[in-house]
């Protein structure tokens, strides 16, 4: 999936003058617009900082924030923090390991799902808790996650 | 200018005696200290979200709306009870405010039915917030006197849950800012860093180091530039203290950064947060602008000739970057990988300038210090160790919260009396204090007072202050081996110590934790071995790790093999998880009477370890299972167990 050639232009002409401390705060741009940092981002934003594309995405493969392949329709954070793994949130992560097919930061083949297991979502109140497009699951079980998925698959092939 | 503005800044440059009667009322009334019309305040901090505290929040509006009912609503941050979330404020005009926990939106209706009858749920009130010339309800305890705000001392988390975090006017009606003005006004720069001494404050990171001392160096380099950096990358699992520290009460973490760069001599802070802190980047990216609108940011700050900036770095998430010399290369565009030190950064740090890096709760304890004074500080805690500090309690204590307590309290009060220890009927079985790269500590030193010193007496550290409470339902091996597996995927692979070591534990406490499907007989003197070297590999790494993140990663083992080896020696001799957690080293069995021989377990079987003839009792052969519990998942009648 190509991106737009102008919403890359668009963000890099959003940093005039820029130096190598810029390189971070575009590459995030990049990610929030996009979704994810393509091969032209990385070239582009290289040539535009005067730095080899190598650099660029060495830099942006150390961080945990940027990916580079485009998300799922949704996409699920899942809280792998101490309380949470604690109450079980291990558990659940194989669980959608098995169901969708996929492992931590990759997407199903139809686009439908992706994973990311985060360190901390800062509600260890509500262990253990998980996010699909920003809607928050919290205390649940392997069958509730079950059905959740459920929901969303019927909703997705919909 | 805006006469509201204009009445703020006056306030925050003088003491409220100065202004005149009317002033002062129109005052209270713009920070919300006195209400024209009823204030319902909602807790929206991530933790309330992950509640519902959208729904509440939409239900609220809906009330209010449907009914006709003229009052407000605000957002606020957390009173550190996160587990009763969402927590719900109510404040009638002249009455004191009310707590509430757990309100669904399905319970909004009736709450607000009830109050607005005078009526108070007493399954739902959490109680009341005593204030100024404000008519107390009856039969309802204050907050002060619940066991978990009792024991409190709440300083630099006092307006949290209380204040409006978009709300520039309720910060300075109580008394924010008139710090950092009487600083800019009054004091040199070094005059502050030498207050900051006296105060005898220290870096609440976990290194402790006076933040005074660290100042004066930093001022001290000569320079055309200096750097103030708040390090705000607080990735450790289960430590949630700066982000609602920031969540909450922003305002006051912005007046610390511009002390603290004053102090310096810097007109330069960046605040770097993570960037998965979303809800408090939003708070700080809100405050930092209405700070400039105000003109209390930017140049020549109310004419006193001192200019400012300071500018919101997300940081692209790396939980080494929680290093300063690695947050620093991260800030400059570079892999956030750490440096040698020295040079320290206070001599080189950002672009090679002489940088201050210091962490969100010191900076927000710096308007208090300044406000009341040095020898008022130094009056909370311990000698040498002065002032308070927030811990952010998790796992399975009663209460998840944020607890913030004078410096030498001990362990036993902030998880039993404040936290209300484990659950009825269970025992504690250890905490673990500081994160991945934190302690296990055994009830035997629960009455060990909490200091830098005292810790690091028994080899021991608070690090970010996140406590994890385990009961005898856990693992301890196996959150031992959640942390070396944390820490060895964090690791950022520039020097050996760490790079090697951390995956050489992780593999060594992954072999404990597992039961492979076929294992030759050297991998059971593998798992031996590898427990034996893990003193003098943790001894290595120590010594040779280039930075914080090597040297503090055998942590978690080393305190766990001191006071908990009876469990490690299960796992490794009898290959037993004496909490029954590690499920690959469980013993399963099928009940016969159960077992209807339907043989669904022996077909998913992967290490082909059941057998038995259909609709005759299956058999599971002991020598044979790898433990991964299939059967008991498939099987229909639950005839599988485990001990």
């Amino acid at each position: 999936m190509p991106a737009h050639p102008d919403r890359i232009g668009d963000i890099i002409a959003r940093f005039p003058h820029v130096r190598r401390n810029s390189l971070i705060p575009l590459l995030q741009a990049v990610q929030d617009e996009l979704g994810y940092i393509s091969e032209e981002a990385i070239v582009r934003i290289g040539s535009h900082l005067s730095l080899p594309s190598s650099k660029v995405y060495g830099l942006a493969t150390f961080y945990n924030q940027f990916t580079f392949s485009p998300g799922g329709k949704y996409h699920i954070t899942v809280c792998n923090g101490s309380a949470c793994h604690l109450d079980g949130a291990g558990r659940l992560v194989e669980e959608i390991k098995k169901i969708l097919d996929i492992g931590d930061g990759e997407t199903t083949r139809d686009r439908l799902f992706s994973l990311e297991v985060q360190s901390c979502l800062g509600a260890c109140g509500q262990s253990p808790v998980m996010a699909i497009n920003g809607t928050y699951f919290s205390g649940i079980t392997v069958k509730r996650l079950r059905e959740i998925i459920n929901q969303y698959l019927e909703d997705g092939s919909r | 200018m805006d006469p509201d503005k204009e009445l703020l800044l006056r306030l925050a440059q003088t003491d409220p005696s100065g202004l005149g009667r009317e002033e002062r009322e129109h005052l209270a009334l713009l920070s919300r200290q006195v209400l024209e019309q009823p204030l319902i305040m909602v807790n929206s901090t991530t933790s309330g979200m992950v509640a519902g505290a959208g729904e509440t929040w939409r239900a609220v509006e809906h009330y209010l709306e449907e009914r006709n009912i003229g009052a407000e609503i605000r957002e606020t941050g957390s009173i550190g009870l996160l587990s009763e979330e969402p927590v719900l404020s109510v404040q009638l005009p002249g009455r004191t405010r009310l707590f509430f926990r757990r309100v669904t939106a399905d319970r909004v209706p009736a709450l607000l039915d009830d109050i607005f009858h005078m009526v108070i749920p007493a399954e739902l009130v959490i109680g009341q917030l005593p204030g100024n010339r404000q008519e107390t309800w009856s039969d309802i305890r204050n907050l002060d006197n619940i066991p978990f705000f009792a024991l409190q001392s709440r300083i630099v988390l006092e307006h949290c849950g209380i204040i409006d975090p978009f709300s520039l006017a309720e910060y300075v009606g109580r008394g924010g800012y008139s710090a950092f003005l009487s600083v800019i006004r009054r004091y040199t720069f070094s005059e502050v860093c030498n207050l900051v001494i006296r105060s005898g404050l220290r870096g609440r990171s976990g290194g402790g180091f006076p933040t005074g001392l660290k100042w004066k160096t930093a001022a001290d380099t000569p320079s055309d530039q200096k750097y103030l950096i708040c390090n705000a990358e607080e990735s450790d699992p289960g430590a949630f203290t700066d982000r609602y520290l920031m969540e909450g009460n922003p305002f006051q973490l912005l007046e610390g950064i511009a002390i603290a760069a004053y102090a310096i001599g810097s007109n330069r802070a960046y605040i770097y947060i993570r960037s998965e802190l979303k809800d408090s980047v939003k708070r700080i990216d809100h405050a930092i602008r209405e700070l400039r609108n105000f003109g209390l940011l930017g140049d020549n700050i109310l004419d006193s000739g001192y200019n400012l900036q300071i500018s919101l770095r997300k940081g692209p998430g790396a939980f080494v970057c929680g290093e300063e010399t690695a947050l620093i290369a991260s800030l400059e565009g570079r892999r956030g990988m750490p440096a040698p030190k020295p040079p320290y950064p206070t001599a080189t740090g950002y672009l090679g300038r002489p940088t201050v890096v210091n962490n969100v709760e010191t900076l927000s304890n710096l308007p208090g210090i300044i406000r009341k004074g040095p020898d008022w500080f130094r009056s909370i805690g311990q000698k040498d160790c002065p002032g308070t500090k927030i811990f952010s309690i998790s796992g399975r204590s009663r209460i998840t919260g944020l607890v913030e307590v004078p410096m030498g309290t001990t362990f036993d009060v902030i998880v039993n009396k404040i936290t209300g220890g484990v659950e009825r009927g269970r025992e504690l079985k250890a905490v673990h204090v500081g994160g991945p790269l934190g302690y296990m500590i055994p009830p035997a030193l629960m009455d060990l007072e909490i200091t830098y010193e005292n810790l690091k007496k028994h080899q021991l550290g608070m690090g970010s202050g996140g406590i994890l409470v385990l009961d005898d339902r856990t693992c301890v091996v196996n959150m031992v081996r959640y942390f070396t597996a944390y820490v060895d995927k964090q690791s950022c692979g520039k020097c050996i110590p760490c790079r090697e070591g951390t995956r050489r534990m992780a593999e060594v406490m992954e072999r404990i934790c597992s039961r492979p499907a076929d294992e030759p007989d050297q991998s059971a003197l593998d798992r031996f071995r590898g427990v034996l070297e893990m003193e003098s590999l943790s001894g290595v790494m120590k010594d040779t790790s280039l930075c914080g993140l090597g040297q503090n990663a055998p942590n978690p083992v080393m305190s766990s093999l001191k006071y908990f080896r009876e469990e490690y020696e299960a796992h490794v001799f009898d290959r037993v998880c004496p909490s029954n957690i590690c499920t690959q080293l469980r013993s399963w069995f099928i009940d016969v009477d159960l077992c209807t021989g339907c043989s669904i377990c022996a077909k998913r079987c992967p290490a082909e370890a059941i057998i038995g003839t259909p609709r005759h009792p299956y058999f599971i052969v002991q020598e044979k299972c790898i433990g991964c519990g299939i059967c008991y998942e498939v099987c229909k009648f639950s005839a599988v167990y485990y001990k």
